[in-house]
């Protein structure tokens, strides 16, 4: 079907709103609750503009200040992460916070950019769609900053691992990122697979990326110079997802009303294969001069950043928007998700240049308009002005809201309520329970899951799941490269929100340590309930503080992240679950340190302290326990443990290392023996008279700030005599043995591997097949 | 025997990105005539005996829950076609 534009501009004509017209109409009832704007933000709107807005502006203004894009409700929260950081932790940074990923300074004239964000709410709609274009979105976030995307990870939250829409929910969305990830050709070197019946309705889908680029090659998101040109490239727009930031991210929703289900955006890899390419290439020939991709509230998004950014005015004519749906209002095109679309800014020199570029790729591209001096964004449809705004009161002066908060009144007897059941006690019993624990859904074998990703291509993975942290080389020539982990634990944050994120922190700390990387940054991607719940608001001020206290202590700054709020259903929220993901860098990727040992005859040393610290702990959970106080966190002793971990590395001293989180000291001996089929002798008698345990809790307690280490013997006393000049706890406590097949835990039990491989790699086939 | 058949179709509002590959193949052969291409699939449910008013009604529960998903795509036929 063609239309001829004549036609076409004539069936436009008839509903469009101008700014004229709405000047002249001020009575006219406008949808503003529909879309989901507050009766005072609307208000707010009516006295910025000095008239009521237009159909096109409301669309704007409800998409811009949702909480999704506008962070009303976090914001007076989060800019402790910017008050918090100090001149030291900013010398690797080359942008902080607030543009579309932060950029860190690697050494060797490279940088790298990273960020984890969320794509909850689509996932759990759609879940095969809402996941990959949840990668899709993170990765366009990399490209924008002038970065080759190297590497994707996904930390993952589902509810009950036996309840019926968890098959559906784990299918879907590990298939959608799998599908999305691999046809992209980026391996997916790691994240987290947690089962827990509060994410039930709310599944967590957060997707992180890493771009490496030279320094001289960092975009910013800014339209700057009067004159220079506008351009939308990329897919054509469509009806995707419109209302999805706004309506879609920020209400809670119930299966029973589908009439709230917009329509769902479906990603397309290979455009955006060709997109990066396409990018890069811009990037490269210096044609650009200011990139945004396009993500939540496209257009609306991209026009008010990009102005108010820049010198503060752009002028945009929206009928050269190409459409795959002619049939889209403006409101409609201002809101649209469509997937795999970006906008520049081009010196009017450069046009050709760009041009010629996008030929090369066959990607479509329409000229928008241009940037100008006025200050204001102005959009119009078919010479007609639908959208006359000041940019920075849509993108930056949105509301902010302080309201008030309370902490929950159950709090004191959920702390008071520790962990007290009976205890495994004597050998077979404990047995038992080591085999319980690696069976259960949390610390099962994942690869089930990860067998779905790439976790190579490109032949720079130097380390992927299951190892503690994934590893790429950067630099092929000297082996420069850089480690990410991202962990969460919503227990312990639901025990003590402060404590729960400086956790999360130290473990993505220790986890990059551990693999041998010096840390160097953070980003996060916080998930939690509705921000219009006192309880959820103090849940989420408690965490914030918490990890901008937890980076200022370790010298690592947050770069960037995510919020998603309204993660609940039925007015029950999920435990508040701050995923922190931490980059470290090597000098060598060679040097790093996997989490198997593999060499017999290696001793095997437990660094740190134990106590009796089984609250909140993976234990705990599996008797259905959650209460007490999450283990005590001492930041000073990560510092120093990673610190140990990355010389020890760097100087060949150890072979193998693994941190201790989530099960403690069984689950850190089961995953070494496992990670090559190498057994091993171990004997913790005289660690359990030193810290005062019993073997149980010795094996079971999850207390921070330690690692086990696998020490070749002529290294020993090296490596005993640095943790001692550093004053930092170690002891041996077994020997790596390739005969045996088993773990002995001597004058205890042995524990043959395949019988604990059985366990550990059977539970998710048993569950998704 | 015979079947009934069941057509699903991508919602007209949504991307199809397989649809979309093709639009873009059928001019480098050449075939030029085409303004769109749109991708669905079609399953064919064969049945012993006669098809009865419940089979038919079984066939569009399938439909609905099982052979497309409601949220990306449309059922645009189930209809039974005849021994042949």
């Amino acid at each position: 079907m063609t239309v001829s534009p004549s036609a076409a501009a004539e069936q436009k004509k008839f509903r469009i709103d101008t700014v004229e017209h709405a000047a002249a109409t001020p009575d006219t009832e406008l949808p503003w609750a529909e879309l989901g704007l507050k009766e005072d933000e609307f208000h707010r709107v009516v006295e910025i503009l000095g008239r009521r807005p237009t159909a096109a502006e409301l669309a704007m203004y409800s998409v811009m200040w949702s909480e999704h894009c506008s962070y009303k409700s976090s914001k007076v929260h989060l800019k402790q992460f910017g008050d918090k950081v100090t001149d030291k932790m900013k010398e690797h940074l080359l942008v902080g916070i607030g543009e579309n990923a932060g950029v860190v300074d690697i050494g060797e004239g490279w940088a790298v950019t990273f960020k984890v964000e969320s794509h909850n709410h689509p996932s759990f709609v759609e879940p095969y769609q809402g996941a990959a274009t949840g990668v899709g979105g993170i990765v366009r976030d990399i490209i924008s900053m002038g970065a080759r995307p190297v590497a994707v990870m996904d930390p993952l939250r589902f509810g009950a691992i036996d309840h019926p829409d968890t098959a559906r929910l784990v299918h879907g969305i590990v298939s959608g990122i799998g599908g999305y990830g691999n046809s992209l050709g980026l391996p997916n070197i790691g994240g987290e697979l947690v089962f827990d019946s509060v994410y039930q309705g709310n599944p967590l889908v957060n997707a992180l990326a890493v771009g490496v680029m030279r320094h001289e090659d960092i975009r910013l998101a800014n339209a700057s110079g009067a004159g220079n040109k506008v351009v939308l490239f990329g897919a054509r727009t469509g009806g995707d997802g419109i209302g999805g930031a706004s309506v879609l991210a920020s209400e809670s929703f119930d299966a029973d009303k589908p009439s709230k289900r917009p329509a769902v955006q479906v990603g397309d890899p290979f455009a955006e294969k060709v997109l990066i390419e396409c990018c890069l290439e811009l990037f490269k020939s210096s044609v650009v001069e200011g990139i945004q991709d396009l993500g939540a509230a496209g257009i609306s998004c991209a026009t008010s950043e990009l102005a108010s950014n820049g010198d503060g005015g752009m002028h945009v004519e929206l009928t050269n928007v190409l459409l795959r749906d002619p049939t889209l209002t403006p409101g409609e095109i201002l809101m649209s998700e469509s997937q795999e679309r970006m906008m520049a800014v081009v010196t009017p020199e450069n046009v050709e240049a760009f041009e010629a570029i996008m030929d090369k790729w066959n990607v479509e591209y329409s000229w928008l308009g241009e940037v100008t001096g006025t200050g204001r964004l102005i959009i119009d449809w078919d010479g007609e002005t639908i959208v006359d705004v000041d940019p920075r009161t849509v993108a930056h002066e949105g509301p902010v809201y302080q309201r008030p908060m309370s902490r929950p009144a159950a709090q004191d007897s959920i702390q008071a309520n520790s962990f007290n059941a009976e205890r495994p006690f004597g050998s077979a019993a404990v047995k038992d329970a080591i085999l319980e624990l690696m069976a259960s859904p949390n610390m099962c074998d994942k690869s089930w899951v990860t067998n779905q990703y790439d976790r190579y291509v490109q032949g720079n993975t130097a380390l992927a799941m299951p190892d503690d942290a994934g590893v790429v080389r950067v630099d092929e020539t000297t082996g420069l490269g850089v480690a990410v982990s991202t962990d969460a634990n919503g227990r312990y944050s639901y025990l003590n929100p402060y404590e729960g994120a400086k956790l999360a922190l130290a473990e993505s700390y220790r986890n990059v340590s551990t693999a041998g990387a010096k840390p160097l940054a953070v980003t996060d991607c916080l998930n939690f309930g509705s921000p219009e719940d006192p309880e959820v608001r103090w849940q989420f001020a408690e965490s914030v503080r918490g990890l901008a206290d937890g980076c200022r202590e370790l010298g690592v700054p947050v770069t960037g992240g995510n919020v998603s709020l309204y993660n609940q259903t039925g007015g029950v929220a999920i435990h508040p679950t701050p995923v922190v993901g931490v980059l470290g860098v090597f000098d060598d990727v060679a040097r790093r340190t996997p989490s198997g040992w593999r060499q017999d005859g290696q001793a095997i040393y437990l660094m740190g302290t134990t106590q009796d610290e089984l609250d909140g702990s993976e234990y705990a959970n599996l008797r259905g326990h959650l209460g007490g106080q999450p283990p005590k966190v001492d930041l000073q002793a990560e510092k120093l443990l990673g610190e140990l971990l990355v010389n020890a590395s760097r100087d060949g001293m150890i072979d193998a290392a693994h941190d201790l989180s989530e099960g403690g000291l069984a689950a850190a001996l089961s995953e070494m023996a496992l990670r090559f089929g190498v057994g091993a002798r171990i004997g913790l008698g005289e660690v359990c008279e030193r810290d005062g345990v019993d073997l149980f809790t010795l094996l079971f307690s999850e207390s921070q700030a330690r690692a086990v280490v696998a020490v070749a013997r002529s290294e020993e006393v090296r490596f005993k005599d640095m943790c001692s000049a550093r004053g930092f706890a170690h002891a041996r406590i077994g020997v790596v043995d390739t005969e045996i097949g088993a773990l002995d835990f001597q004058s205890n039990f042995t524990l043959p591997l395949d019988e604990l491989k059985a366990a550990h790699e059977g539970t998710l086939p048993r569950y998704f097949g | 025997m015979p079947r009934i058949v069941v057509d699903v179709m991508p919602k007209p509002e949504i991307l199809d990105p397989q649809g979309k590959a093709i639009a873009g193949a059928l001019p480098r052969l050449g075939l030029t005539g085409f303004a769109g291409v749109r991708q669905g699939k079609r399953f064919e449910l064969t049945v012993d005996g006669d098809v009865t008013p419940e089979i038919l009604e079984q066939a569009r529960t399938a439909a609905a829950t099982l052979l497309s998903n409601p949220v990306i795509e449309d059922v645009t036929r189930v209809e039974v076609i005849p021994e042949a």
